[in-house]
């Protein structure tokens, strides 16, 4: 026989899903990256100089937010939200358009290749995605002294998880949405809510607790929180593992979900 | 008498209320050339998802290589090369990197794709094409590739599901001669279409398919000769009154076909026919005598046409 066949290795499958994900990539890279390195600069220096510079002049802001200036405080929010619309934005139309539009998920369902390969060569695109993205903004952060610390290492790993545990559920609802007409629902009523109400801008204990909650359901928060004690808090480990495993929950369900519905749509 | 490569067996395909394949049995041999003809919603594309282990069969039992698709589906899509009636290219990228990235869901080192891809694309006559963006090739060129990339894992059977719907006839007889290329190199071929010259050209054998269900069997010749008189002549009145001739030319051939635009008069001497018909006064605006074709065993097996 001419093909050795693999033994189903998800692994192997994952990557090359990925490897094709990255070579249509390639044509689009510099625009892409640009966005997602520009825009949580303009946050960045709109609110953390701007309002900043209001609430550092108030004590007791400062002690909410734990003795950190403004702009070290919304730094790792700013860069695990840019995770968390990039990872979104990529599991909707791209899925929707592969299953419909350029049908590139039924090329690859004819082969050796299944659904599984696909869901995770798709979380795998989107963790180095957001780890790119994540470096870039890191990078620009550790040049300016209040922002500068190894702790935007943790950031970067948070963001990679939150990106993943939100790329995830977000492809298993594209996977069985009819039109695209439901995705700017999800932009409205869940990432833009997420990015003003999710603790990237202020500690969520400023909020009413229904909301509080609904954030906390959310993996952004926790992503957010783990990410800030390793730049501006203290870290409590024990903390820390709670917070990564509920995000780790959301990637593991997603994919899991997800998976079942691609299979389901791939191989009727 | 050597294993068949694909045997189903009371093979079903039913979605919800719906039977899309209603029990039918094929086997298909290394080296045939197999057609399943049928009209739009006979249940081909079904069955040859069915075939191409993306879709699971609701009863019955199908192998190939005789493997079961239920257990054994990634190893036979390994061994198989799948050209969709929709083309499932990745448009903006290049016509090489379609092919080398699809070699690699094959497991195949990125050196033999390369290998592979250039022999391929010599094959499918797009070695020029080798770094266009697919999304620029015209309708034949993009078909072609969508072959070539089925080939990349050296596949012993081609499932092609309507090859060449949509092309214009240059590119079909392109297209014919390659696929009768593979042929000629062994390559097990099985299509679905809805064109008659296309069955003729390229099946050895074929079946008519018919609301899920196979209503005839055996090689094109062999169909128009047991279903088919050796001639057809056709008849053009003018517009709308073909039905009020019918009666008219009763027992002018063996059979009658009324269809919207044309009469179809089955005899076996064509001339003699249209003879008869000038003799009893008709004048048609237009008369032609051919030689019958697997569209009159299809008018004769489903008394609809195949275009409709």
């Amino acid at each position: 026989m001419a093909v050795t066949m693999r033994r189903g290795n998800p692994a192997h499958g994952a990557v090359h899903v990925a490897a094709w994900y990255l070579a249509t990539y390639r044509r689009l890279w510099k625009t892409n990256l640009l966005s997602s390195f520009v825009q949580p600069m303009l946050y960045l220096l709109g609110l953390g100089v701007g309002v900043g510079s209001l609430v550092d002049r108030n004590s007791s802001s400062t002690d909410l937010l734990g003795g950190a200036s403004y702009v070290a405080y919304v730094a790792p929010g700013l860069l695990i939200t840019t995770a968390m619309s990039l990872a979104a934005g990529e599991s909707m139309w791209p899925i929707m358009g592969n299953l419909k539009w350029q049908r590139g998920f039924h090329g690859i369902a004819a082969t050796p290749l299944e659904a599984r390969d696909i869901t995770w060569g798709h979380g795998l695109w989107i963790a180095a995605r957001c780890a790119i993205a994540g470096a870039a903004v890191a990078v620009a952060l550790a040049c300016f002294p209040d922002t500068r610390s190894w702790g935007l290492v943790v950031t970067v790993a948070m963001a990679v998880l939150v990106g993943v545990a939100f790329a995830m559920p977000v492809a298993a609802f594209s996977i069985n949405s009819e039109y695209d007409g439901a995705f700017a629902g999800i932009q409205r009523f869940v990432i833009i809510p997420l990015f003003l109400f999710g603790g990237a801008f202020y500690p969520l204990t400023q909020l009413p607790t229904v909301v509080q909650w609904l954030a906390k359901v959310a993996p952004l928060w926790h992503g957010v929180v783990v990410a800030r004690a390793f730049t501006v808090g203290e870290v409590d480990w024990l903390a820390t593992a709670g917070h990564t495993a509920y995000i780790a929950l959301w990637i593991v369900a997603g994919t899991a979900v997800a998976t079942r519905r691609l299979r389901r749509k791939l191989y009727p | 008498m050597p294993e068949p490569l694909i045997a189903a067996h009371q093979l079903v395909k039913r979605f919800g209320d719906f039977t899309a394949v209603d029990g039918i049995d094929v086997e298909v041999q290394p080296g045939e050339a197999f057609g399943f003809l049928g009209p739009n919603g006979a249940g081909k594309s079904s069955t040859m998802r069915m075939i191409a282990c993306v879709s699971a069969a609701t009863s019955g039992s199908l192998r190939l290589f005789g493997l079961d698709p239920a257990t054994h589906g990634r190893e036979i899509r390994g061994r198989i090369g799948v050209v969709p009636q929709l083309d499932t290219l990745d448009i903006e990228l290049s016509v090489q990197e379609n092919l080398w990235i699809y070699g690699r869901y094959f497991d195949l080192s990125r050196a033999e794709c390369r290998r592979r891809a250039t022999e391929l694309l010599e094959f499918a006559q797009l070695t020029e094409r080798a770094d266009s963006v697919v999304d620029t090739l015209s309708g034949g060129m993009k078909r072609r590739l969508s072959i070539a990339r089925s080939l990349i894992n050296e596949p012993q059977l081609l499932l092609l599901d309507e090859p060449t719907t949509g092309l214009d006839p240059q590119a079909r007889h392109v297209l014919w001669d390659r696929l009768y290329r593979l042929k000629q190199q062994g390559v097990t071929l099985v299509l679905t279409t809805h064109y008659m010259d296309e069955a003729e050209q390229l099946c050895d054998r074929l079946v008519v398919m018919d609301q899920g269900r196979i209503v005839a069997e055996g090689s094109p010749r062999s169909l128009i000769d047991r279903y088919a008189t050796r001639e057809v002549l056709e008849l053009r009145f003018s517009a709308g009154t073909n039905d009020s001739f019918a009666d008219a030319l009763h027992g002018v051939g063996s059979r009658l076909e009324v269809l919207p635009d044309r009469i179809l008069v089955y005899a076996d001497d064509g001339e003699a026919a249209l003879t008869e018909t000038h003799h009893r006064g008709l004048q048609p605006e237009s008369a032609l005598v051919r030689r019958s074709s697997l569209e009159d065993v299809f008018l004769l097996l489903t008394g609809r046409s195949l275009v409709d």
